[in-house]
């Protein structure tokens, strides 16, 4: 019954074989910014496969999970600036306070659905913004630079950027794969219930509440893993990356993905962020030229193509890119 | 008397609108009671307030002798408690098999686990597709719920009342919407479950909840205007008169 060759498993497939080989194709053209660029895809991919556990599995949409991102980076950016550097440290003091800044929101937005929901976390994020504007000490709007990368001893060296790279795709596949489980799992199935129709799972005896925040406990620790790894790539932290705009291209991501699909997170990301890379490129390359008398650069306005391109997905490419290919794969099937 | 089921003067006022008006049932156990009523006698708003999904302004719901009245939906649910929805209500987009497995694994214990597959768990999708079975859905178990007809989607609601093992079965119009051939499976189906079950029936069909019944309460206007057997009501003059009168008269005589 189960196909295993079908276009969405070969995309998925393709991605991660590629993602494998990013650093063997960087140092073959001898160019570290597809690296880099590569780095930022993979850390987003783990904030936008975190957030697609309570939105597209929980059907709870968070519009403020980037604030996470911000989290764990401030407390690995705060601590180092502290002059504790210990990865061993501040690993694990970040996803504790990603959790406890988790359950403190879930416990009080879940409380609420649908509209109210989307406001309430946007609204949290906002908050922990502008708390993050405030922090005078460590650098209020302009952020922070972090002088040094989390230390592991002799365990992994992240200033080596490839080394850094695969332990970035090591956490996106842990965590790809701690989701597959969960959604699978009986926990899964009352989280999916849930999503589906809250109030015959709790007819049937389910409280589903607490269901919901432990999932959206799980998402925000996750999302501050992202946070981590973020704040070590650019060597920065500031305000900025919990802005909610950057909430909205989380949001994006997934949805271009497919929510509710294992790997439409990653493929979203890659997505967007070749979107956001290339768009501006080749409007440069092609449309540029026309307006030189006007004096007027066309390709700094990108989003005007990435605005319809992302409304054309959401109306006529429901589940996103995954979404469509399943669509072809269920034709092809005799 | 004390019934498995006793509601105690139930009150719900929506505004100005009394919903329920001191209400009194008293459902001894492996009886059918039967609750009919014209539109909008407050039929669904007493089911909604036995299942918890609404809670009454004043008096008492007991059951087996334990007072439900303040307790959350999924606590009655594990009292054994099962409802199954006037308009269904479904987890549409999961398979027909994983709706029942759900309504198997809300009575099996926390589900606080995280790692191993739920669709593999013969503890689950055993008495699951046994429900199924017994509400005549087994060769649709891997459908989505969203490709069943109308009438087997209110045969997907029976088996997942059926699959929590309840103890009493709240049945919300389970014949709303089938066709003559259909609502003679229902009445067949309800049949048997009668042996076994303690059952509240809140039913529009005249014909199936005097075939069925054992008892019948009809609800005008949010009270009770009569309780008795299927005869008694027949021979009311209030219920005549309040109800019946408004339907077409054939469907009183047998």
């Amino acid at each position: 019954m189960m196909r295993m060759f079908t276009l969405r498993n070969a995309l998925a497939v393709v991605v991660v074989a590629g993602l494998l080989l990013v650093p063997v194709y960087a140092a073959f053209i001898g160019n570290n910014f597809i690296l880099s660029m590569s780095t930022r895809i993979v850390i987003l991919a783990i904030a936008a496969t975190s957030l697609n556990l309570i939105m597209g599995y929980g059907g709870m949409v968070s519009f403020g999970h980037a604030a996470y991102l911000g989290i764990g980076g401030y407390v690995v950016g705060m601590l180092a600036f502290e002059g504790i550097s210990s990865g061993f440290i501040q690993w694990p003091l970040a996803l504790v306070v990603s959790a406890l800044f988790a359950l403190v929101i879930g416990a009080l937005s879940l409380r609420t659905r649908g509209v109210y929901f989307i406001m309430i976390t946007l609204a949290f994020a906002q908050m922990i913004y502008y708390v993050g504007v405030s922090l005078s000490r460590y650098g209020a709007d302009d952020g922070l630079t972090i002088q040094r990368r989390s230390q592991f001893g002799d365990l992994i060296n992240l200033s080596n950027k490839t080394a850094f790279y695969y332990l970035c795709l090591a956490c996106l596949l842990g965590s790809v794969f701690i989701v597959w489980r969960l959604v699978n799992s009986r926990f899964g199935m009352v989280i999916q219930g849930a999503r589906s129709n809250d109030i015959r799972m709790r007819a049937i005896g389910f409280p589903t509440y607490r269901y919901k925040l432990v999932c959206f406990v799980i998402a925000g620790t996750m999302g501050g893993l992202a946070g981590v790894l973020l704040a070590n790539h650019t060597d920065f932290i500031s305000p900025a990356v919990m802005h909610w705009t950057r909430s909205g291209d989380l949001i994006v991501m997934v949805v271009l993905g497919g929510m509710g699909a294992l790997f439409g997170p990653l493929i979203g990301t890659v997505a967007f962020l070749a979107l956001e890379e290339a768009l501006p490129f080749v409007m440069a390359k092609t449309i540029d030229p026309y307006f030189i008398a006007q004096n007027i650069r066309p390709s700094e306005y990108w989003q005007i193509i990435l605005g319809p391109l992302l409304l054309l997905v959401v109306l006529f490419a429901r589940g996103g890119i995954d979404g469509l290919l399943a669509r072809i794969d269920r034709k092809e099937q005799p | 008397m004390s019934g498995l089921l006793q509601v105690e003067n139930l009150a719900k006022r929506f505004g100005g609108i009394v919903a329920t008006d001191d209400v009194v049932i008293n459902i001894p156990e492996g009886e059918l009671h039967a609750v009919i009523g014209p539109n909008g006698a407050g039929k669904t708003t007493l089911i909604a307030q036995l299942t918890g999904q609404l809670m009454p302004d004043s008096g008492r719901i007991r059951f087996d002798g334990t007072d439900i009245t303040h307790l959350p939906m999924y606590q009655r649910s594990m009292l054994g408690l099962a409802r199954s929805f006037q308009i269904t209500s479904l987890f549409l987009d999961l398979s027909v098999l994983d709706n029942v497995s759900l309504a198997v694994q809300a009575h099996a214990g926390h589900s606080f686990h995280f790692w191993r597959d739920a669709r593999q768990q013969a503890d689950l999708r055993e008495p699951a597709r046994a429900a199924l079975a017994r509400a005549g859905l087994a060769d649709r178990a891997d459908r989505p719920a969203a490709a069943l007809s109308h009438g087997e989607h209110r045969q997907l609601e029976l088996a997942m009342a059926l699959a929590g093992k309840p103890r009493m079965l709240l049945l919300d119009e389970p014949m709303a919407g089938l066709g003559p051939e259909e609502s003679a499976r229902m009445v067949e189906m309800l049949r048997a479950l009668k042996k076994q079950y303690t059952i509240l029936l809140v039913e529009h069909d005249m014909e199936a909840v005097f075939a069925l019944a054992d008892r019948i309460t009809v609800l005008v206007y949010g009270r009770v205007i009569a309780t008795g057997s299927p005869d008694e009501i027949r021979n009311n003059p209030q219920v005549r008169e309040a109800y019946l009168g408004e339907h077409e008269e054939g469907v009183v005589h047998d």
